[in-house]
């Protein structure tokens, strides 16, 4: 792991390239994490892996609701030879969620950034192929932010089309079932 | 009645093949003399291991262009966990990779200990790497028996169901359940091991080497898998891991990289184990190196009881573990703690873990985010299916389709864990 020093020397030679792209460093149970600006990822990712982080293990959303910026990307880089790990953290408004999209660099970002896209509505500008990857084609919303409701996804059976029977049990009508008999 | 009918209106209207370009982009200027046929695979296709759609562009009887369909079994999962506190989450993060439940609870368990900065005792700790390599096992005699199948092997899926049975015999003695077995908690296990597991565990140890022995003889001397593995659709160290691939297909070819020595986690550094590599990188390397990592982690198996320290099953903080059964009855304060447990769950201080650990298909790398409450505010499980699905298309491209039902055997994607 780069220790906190190893960290703050990254930061310090990130900030020497590009003054204001380095936002906050954290060192955090042994793991070093740098939070950038957005618009300054591609550049960031690829001066570290001229560091050795060769690697793009993962790339996950999150949703900070309540708080601004609201949606966060992070990036997981890995050093195999040194077995060295840290964290990319950037967060955009949801206003303006636009991140440009790291798959040019890292071919393995491709499905993880169409989940993001998919989840939280993070748009990823110059990614080749941003579509719904887990969701249906025509599904409205992004179902891994805070504030989207669970429960209540309708269901369609043939059965209930063809004999014109609501479908949406659960959700505005109890299912027969579940009625206590008088 | 309308609503019904409208939606079924604007399902019809949506036209897969315009939505974003699905189809054969990287055709656009195809140069070849035959016309190109987009067809279909799946989802309901047996040899795609699970509800897994993969549009084909052929050209003849080879593979121009392919594109995964994924989502089908998507239950999302990752919302769910988002809604229960701590302890319950593990039961459904169980449930993403289907094969690998022991994988997928130790990176979530394993992250959330990261958090509360959680002692796990020794005893847990090998405890967990007995389960851990006893899963691996079974998740490759699973892969081993319906890969052979896809080939046309019949009855191979026998033996190899076989050989799971009695794992799942092993995860039912000591957690009750033999899939989905909710062991691994936060702080170390559920319950020590029954008297007689060690015996049980110790004879499967002896015989899975030879029954490995036997599937191998099966295999190998057989010129038809012969044929549908060696040197069919290679693909080099490079190129995968720019796609993020880890796990046996990355070893196949070539790179030894392995989490269980690279980053020891759970005392994986006790053991004496070897790191199966291959050369080429093709279907043969991806199946001798899983095959012989059934032997090592038979090994890392009998290692683990050998050496099985005495202690606590589970750690001693009583803020995070349930107390034990018999004090509920004479100690007020762990009828407390019980109960606050089970109705509240255990607080989280606030930050961001990322936990990986080596699963069957590769770095299972659970990420937790907490907003100090009871309840997390991120769960997301990097899961190895679901990044190493992306190599599938350089890997068959201008290869013959026959040859793409045997590459995707040998990937080894589980959709439950893709689609989450």
């Amino acid at each position: 792991m780069p220790d906190a020093t190893g960290l703050e020397l990254l930061a310090g030679e990130l900030r020497d390239a590009d003054p204001d792209c380095v936002l906050d460093t954290l060192y955090f149970r042994d793991k070093a994490r740098i939070a950038i600006r957005p618009d300054r990822v591609r550049e960031v990712l690829q001066f570290l892996r001229g560091k050795g982080f060769t690697f793009l293990a993962s790339v996950h959303g999150l949703d900070y609701y309540p708080e601004e910026p609201r949606l966060g990307v992070q990036y997981e880089l890995l050093n195999m030879h040194d077995v060295d790990r840290i964290t990319v953290t950037l967060r955009v408004p949801i206003d303006a969620p636009e991140v440009p999209s790291v798959t040019p660099d890292w071919p393995t970002a491709n499905h993880q950034e169409r989940e993001i896209f998919d989840m939280f509505g993070v748009i990823f500008t110059g990614h080749p192929d941003l579509r719904r990857i887990l969701m249906p084609e025509d599904y409205e919303g992004h179902p891994q932010r805070r504030d989207f409701p669970i429960g209540g996804e309708p269901v369609l059976f043939t059965h209930q089309q063809a004999h014109g029977v609501d479908y949406t049990v659960g959700v505005d009508r109890i299912h027969p079932g579940s009625r206590t008999p008088s | 009645m309308s609503s019904v009918s409208e939606y079924r209106q604007s399902e019809q209207a949506v036209d897969v093949a315009e939505a974003g370009g699905i189809v054969a982009q990287t055709l656009t200027e195809w140069g070849g003399d035959e016309e190109l046929l987009t067809i279909n695979l799946g989802p309901h296709h047996p040899a795609t291991h699970g509800v897994l759609r993969l549009l084909t562009t052929l050209e003849g009887e080879v593979i121009r262009d392919i594109k995964p369909i994924i989502g089908y079994v998507h239950t999302g999962i990752e919302k769910t966990a988002e809604q229960k506190s701590y302890w319950k989450v593990i039961p459904v993060i169980e449930r993403m990779d289907y094969l690998a439940y022991y994988f997928n609870a130790m990176a979530y368990c394993g992250a959330v200990e990261t958090l509360l900065e959680l002692e796990v005792p020794k005893r847990a700790q090998y405890l967990r790497v007995i389960h851990l390599e006893l899963c691996r096992i079974m998740s490759h005699m699973v892969w081993l028996g319906t890969s052979a199948l896809d080939v046309g092997a019949m009855s191979l899926l026998f033996y190899c169901f076989r050989e799971r049975d009695n794992i799942l015999d092993l995860f039912e003695m000591s957690s009750g359940q033999r899939m989905h077995t909710r062991y691994i908690q936060v702080g170390g296990v559920m319950e020590d091991i029954p008297k007689g597991f060690e015996e049980k565990c110790r004879a499967f140890c002896k015989r899975m080497p030879k029954a490995a022995d036997d599937f191998n003889a099966l295999l190998t001397r057989n010129e038809i898998f012969l044929n549908r593995m060696r040197n069919v659709t290679p693909l080099d160290e490079k190129t995968l891991l720019e796609l993020g691939v880890t796990g046996p297909l990355l070893r196949a070819a070539g790179n030894p990289w392995d989490l269980r020595k690279a980053q020891p986690y759970s005392s994986y550094d006790d053991f004496d184990f070897k790191i199966p590599v291959g050369t080429k990188g093709d279907n043969w390397d991806r199946y001798a190196v899983r095959w012989a990592e059934i032997y090592e982690s038979v090994k890392i198996i009998e290692q683990a009881l050998d050496g099985l320290p005495e202690g606590p099953h589970i750690a001693d903080d009583r803020k995070v573990v349930l107390p034990p059964r018999h004090e509920l009855a004479t100690s007020m304060e762990a009828l407390i703690h019980h109960f606050k447990l089970v109705t509240e769950g255990f607080r989280v201080p606030p930050g961001e873990v990322y936990y990986p650990i080596e699963g069957p298909r590769g770095e299972y790398g659970c990420f937790v985010r907490s907003d100090g409450s009871s309840k997390p505010a991120r769960v997301h499980m990097r899961d190895p299916s679901f990044v190493n699905l992306q190599a599938l298309a350089p890997m068959v491209r201008d290869s013959y389709l026959a040859d793409l039902i045997a590459t995707l055997a040998m990937l080894d994607p589980i959709l439950g864990g893709i689609d989450r």
